[in-house]
């Protein structure tokens, strides 16, 4: 890669820092209009609804997959386990899976 | 306040931590196949530290297109952070700006997940020092091992290990969800409205989701507008 390479990453950078910086620093210290914050306190369960599904079933060609890791994700999650175990737990049934198949 | 600092958040940022292991290693791995240098390619994950972006930076090096469109693509895939750090500040304890300009670097999807789903009330500082910090760390090292060693995982752990963000968003989602109604509408919609947008290839995967997001967050406020517990 050439010194273009360098220009693209600091552009890179700048780029996504900014939606990250911008709103932490400009609102802080402010008190925004309370429908507007009772919207904002939505937003990390709506985020993980969007983030999981349905990324979760094509985490491999095989749909079967990100299914079966779907599956045991929420089985372990329901089951009352924590966010450790739920990942730990998801990934050695998976390697289980496909150990077999 | 949330008492919890530096070292409770290193424990909770673990599990991203483990989850960006794959993924790191991955892309140094095809970094090095783009032709990108050891230093070039974990540079990129020094200063750069977007896991989308810079999959998506690679092929399109590869490709060919110009460096002014691969940081065009790049702002576009990460405008979705305005909505996450927006909500991340009500979450956040008062603090100098200088401080929250730092931090602000280190604001992914999974950091934003684990530090806005905490139950309690505002969070330390320095508890999401330590979430960033191990969640950082894993990434830029695990980056430069995968160029280094220049190969994979054995296939069955690769491919095992790719549930493991997906697993860890659903290890913080569903605790919430329980006996919350508000929870659950919110996860669903945006999850409906995130797959109807990914079937139809209406909008790319960054918008998709911060639209999705914002339409289940309103949509729910609108007709239930009980507050969440947080």
């Amino acid at each position: 890669m050439g010194g273009w390479f360098w220009w693209m990453i600091f552009g890179m950078a700048a780029v996504t820092y900014l939606p990250r910086a911008i709103p932490l620093t400009f609102l802080e210290g402010r008190e925004l209009p309370l429908p507007v914050q009772h919207v904002l306190r939505n937003i990390p369960y709506a985020v993980l609804g969007a983030l999981i599904f349905p990324a979760i079933f094509f985490v491999q060609e095989n749909v079967w997959f990100g299914v079966i890791g779907a599956a045991a994700a929420f089985g372990i999650a329901f089951a009352g386990a924590d966010v450790m175990v739920v990942v730990l737990g998801s990934i050695a049934i998976l390697a289980v899976y496909s150990l077999i198949f | 306040m949330d008492a919890r600092g530096f070292t409770a958040g290193l424990k909770a940022g673990t599990s991203i931590a483990i989850g960006y292991f794959p993924i790191a290693l991955t892309f140094g791995l095809l970094a090095k196949t783009t032709g990108l240098s050891i230093i070039e390619a974990t540079a990129m994950s020094i200063f750069v530290f977007a896991g989308a972006a810079q999959y998506i930076s690679l092929s399109l090096i590869a490709a060919g297109v110009a460096p002014a469109v691969i940081v065009l693509n790049t702002f576009i895939v990460n405008i979705r952070h305005f909505l996450m750090t927006a909500a991340l500040n009500e979450k956040m304890q008062p603090e100098a700006r200088w401080k929250k300009a730092i931090y602000a670097f280190g604001v992914t999807d999974e950091s934003f997940s684990v530090l806005a789903t905490q139950k309690g009330g505002r969070l330390r500082t320095a508890f999401a020092a330590g979430v960033i910090l191990i969640s950082y760390g894993s990434w830029v090292i695990f980056t430069a091992i995968g160029h280094l060693i220049g190969a994979n995982l054995p296939q069955f752990l690769q491919a095992s290990m790719s549930i493991a963000l997906y697993a860890m968003f659903v290890g913080l989602l569903v605790p919430s969800m329980r006996g919350n109604r508000k929870v659950v509408s919110l996860a669903v919609i945006a999850a409906l409205t995130n797959s109807f947008f990914y079937f139809t290839e209406w909008l790319s995967t960054g918008w998709a989701i911060m639209v999705s997001t914002l339409v289940s967050a309103v949509f729910v406020e609108l007709i239930s507008p009980k507050e969440v517990k947080s």
